[in-house]
């Protein structure tokens, strides 16, 4: 009952002895101060930069894996050209074989000469690809309409161009119905494919180049062995090792690869990245861990001083209160409280100053850490861990004060 | 709850000197006694206030409050008794200076196992020393005598068998002091057992039983009106009273009065 109700008393005589010493008080908790607010900053930071790294890989799509032919690396002269490609008979049976994957498209490479009305270009990039090549590349259409399966089937003569073509072939706005000749062969332009540069930071260059897509069925008619590779989408980040397994799986029964062959494709998915980035925010943990222990430490010793300070300034009346009957316990825990008090301020404060920072830091535009948030997690952790060296660094503090002898403390000035 | 100390000895080291504050001392004191304490300075009259109010404890001896035997008690048991059974009024107030007179009063009550009614019981105890009006009021902004009302409704807020006060009055006027000593004598008349240390006869006076002690023993316990000390202390007093009565009689008629004052305060004690 009483060990219940002093600490809430106490509370309030708390606050009122560091509102009394309030610079004392701030110089005191100074290390809390500088823990709180590196955690806060820190995790917020760390938020706000994996938020930027995924919205990135989202916008060039989400959950991609790239599936692509490749010589083993120990003998590649024992495997000739043919028996390394990706072929479109394999591409067509992924789907079915890896119910991991959500969706795929083959992707073949051409190189062709273009010519509108009297225009002529060599060399063009063009692609042939399948509809679901739109939501896995995050590339929509943004005049006209995208491939569809009909395209696909029906070996339309179609195709797409992106917005540097239209510019470079002096194309109208709207070039839909406009008829190219791709290596002679006439296409219609159904729609206009938005141009996705990637931010620089993975790896995107700021020239782009005129591309055109046409159906890769239709591909297929202009080479019979095409050049080309297979984009994916998984189901969600958590399937990327299972679609690993499954496509290696799949491909080399396609392949017929013997046992103690090695893979002559290669599957890679963008979560490597988001590995590494992973292993780093890991390693900036362990460092901000060490710092913030290093800081509550410091902070700790402060507090254990300044409690020391203030048992001694207030010895007489400690003896005072001991005289009129407060037990040792309770003359205990109204110094660690005090101590808890004086740490959850200096928390309070350095949370006030971790959120100024990170309002600030997201003031600037285009800012990286634009999304930083500060997560709940951290709050608990600050809030813990200040307590936490309250009690620690309080106790010693706490017990002189609940072991001094009524009578001394009372003859002490 | 009577007091019963059987050859207690209480020893202070000082590096390799020893002080030997109380040798040896034989005392009971009953329910609803009012007890003076008294002896030169350094006689040990602090050390025993200490022992009996369980804020120190003794070298050797035995020491029984009612049935609890206080020698034996751990520090946490001692401040349960010092809470519940004691109160303590202190020669220098020793109030908390931040706090006001009714906090004051309701600090015993903090850390007692009945906090509920604190306020009313505190409002109570300075109304029965008379300060009701002073509830508010800071320490720094009372006269000494009502700072010392104050220390004894707080040393009377949680009903203490037994009020003990070292040197009450030694930091107050004669008049201030007399007041003080009123209020003992009314809160005895109450049925309180009150037990004083002082110096002075004329405060010892208002107790009914006078212990001296001298270099840590006990030399005389006596009623008050059958002390030997104490009565041959009031018989020069009113020996001098009565000459400087007689002397004023013949140019003042007036000094009648101041004469009966004088007796009626000096005999008040041993009434
Ligand atoms: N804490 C202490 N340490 C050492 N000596 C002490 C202490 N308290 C009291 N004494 C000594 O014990 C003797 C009795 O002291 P005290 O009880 O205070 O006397 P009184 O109250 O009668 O003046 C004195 O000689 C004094 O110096
Ligand atoms: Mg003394």
């Amino acid at each position: 009952m009483t060990l219940l109700r002093i600490p809430v008393l106490t509370v309030g005589t708390a606050v009122a002895q560091i509102w009394a010493n309030k610079v004392r008080s701030m110089l005191t908790t100074l290390g809390i101060i500088i823990a709180v607010a590196s955690v806060i900053i820190v995790s917020s930071v760390a938020v706000g930069l994996k938020q930027y790294m995924l919205d990135q890989f989202a916008s060039f799509g989400a959950n991609k894996v790239w599936i692509f032919p490749d010589w083993p690396d120990d003998q590649p002269e024992r495997y000739t050209w043919r028996q390394v490609r990706i072929t479109p008979e394999q591409a067509r049976g992924l789907l079915e074989n890896c119910p991991s994957l959500k969706r795929i498209s083959p992707i073949m490479n051409l190189q062709a000469r273009v010519q509108i009305g009297d225009k002529l270009r060599d060399f063009v990039k063009v692609e042939g690809i399948s509809p679901d090549w739109h939501e896995i590349e995050q590339r929509f259409v943004t005049v006209g309409r995208p491939f569809k399966s009909i395209d696909e089937e029906e070996k339309a003569q179609v195709c797409l161009i992106n917005d540097k073509g239209v510019e470079e072939l002096g194309l109208p706005a709207d070039p839909t119905g406009t008829v190219v000749l791709l290596d002679s062969r006439r296409f219609t332009i159904i729609g206009v494919v938005e141009t996705k540069t990637p931010s620089p930071l993975f790896g995107g260059r700021n020239e782009t180049k005129v591309e055109m897509f046409i159906p890769f069925s239709t591909g297929e008619l202009m080479r019979p062995e095409p050049g080309m590779y297979i984009v994916g989408q998984t189901r969600g980040a958590e399937f990327v090792d299972d679609v690993k397994a499954e496509v290696r799986f799949y491909m080399r029964r396609a392949r017929g690869l013997g046992p103690g062959e090695p893979n002559t494709f290669g599957v890679e998915a963008i979560d490597q990245v988001i590995g590494e980035f992973n292993k780093i925010a890991a390693a900036f943990s362990v460092g901000l861990a060490g710092l913030v222990g290093i800081s509550l430490v410091v902070g700790g010793i402060g507090i254990m001083n300044i409690m020391l300070v203030s048992v001694s300034e207030r010895t007489h009346e400690i003896g005072l209160r001991k005289a009129v009957g407060a037990q040792p316990a309770v003359i205990m825990l109204q110094f660690l409280v005090e101590a808890v008090v004086l740490c959850l301020v200096g928390c309070a404060i350095g949370i006030v100053l971790g959120a100024g920072v990170i309002m600030l830091l997201k003031l600037a535009p285009d800012s990286p850490v634009g999304k930083s948030e500060i997560p709940v997690w951290s709050l608990i952790l600050s809030v813990g861990f200040s307590a936490f060296t309250g009690v620690v660094f309080g106790m010693g503090p706490a017990i002189k004060a609940a072991s001094l002898d009524p009578i001394e403390a009372l003859r002490h000035e | 709850m009577s007091i019963r100390i059987r050859n207690l000895a209480k020893v202070y080291r000082m590096g390799t000197e020893e002080v030997h504050a109380l040798r040896g001392v034989d005392l009971d004191i009953g329910d609803n006694e009012f007890v003076a304490i008294m002896g030169a300075s350094g006689s040990g009259k602090s050390t025993l206030m200490n022992i009996v109010g369980c804020l120190d404890r003794p070298t050797s001896g035995t020491y029984e409050l009612g049935d609890i035997r206080v020698e034996k008690m751990s520090a946490t048991k001692l401040a349960s008794v010092r809470n519940r059974e004691i109160g303590f009024v202190f020669q220098s107030f020793e109030l908390l200076g931040r706090a006001t007179a009714l906090k004051n009063v309701m600090l015993p009550m903090l850390y007692s196992a009945q906090w509920w009614g604190a306020r009313k019981r505190a409002k109570d105890a300075l109304a029965s020393v008379g300060l009701a009006e002073r509830m508010g009021h800071k320490p720094n902004q009372l006269s000494g005598g009502q700072k010392q009302r104050v220390a004894i409704a707080r040393a009377l807020v949680n009903k203490p068998r037994i009020l003990l006060a070292d040197e009450p009055t030694g930091a107050l006027d004669s008049k201030t002091s007399e007041d003080i000593m009123a209020l003992f004598r009314e809160l005895h008349n109450k049925g309180q057992t009150v037990i004083l240390v002082t110096h002075e006869e004329d405060i010892a006076g208002y107790a009914n039983r006078i212990i001296r002690l001298r270099d840590g023993r006990i030399v005389s316990d006596y009623p008050t009106d059958k002390d030997p000390v104490h009565q041959d202390y009031i018989q020069r007093a009113l020996e001098h009273a009565q000459r400087m009565a007689d002397d004023n009689a013949q140019t003042q008629s007036k000094s009648a009065a101041s004469l009966a004052a004088v007796s009626a305060s000096l005999a008040g004690g041993a009434s």
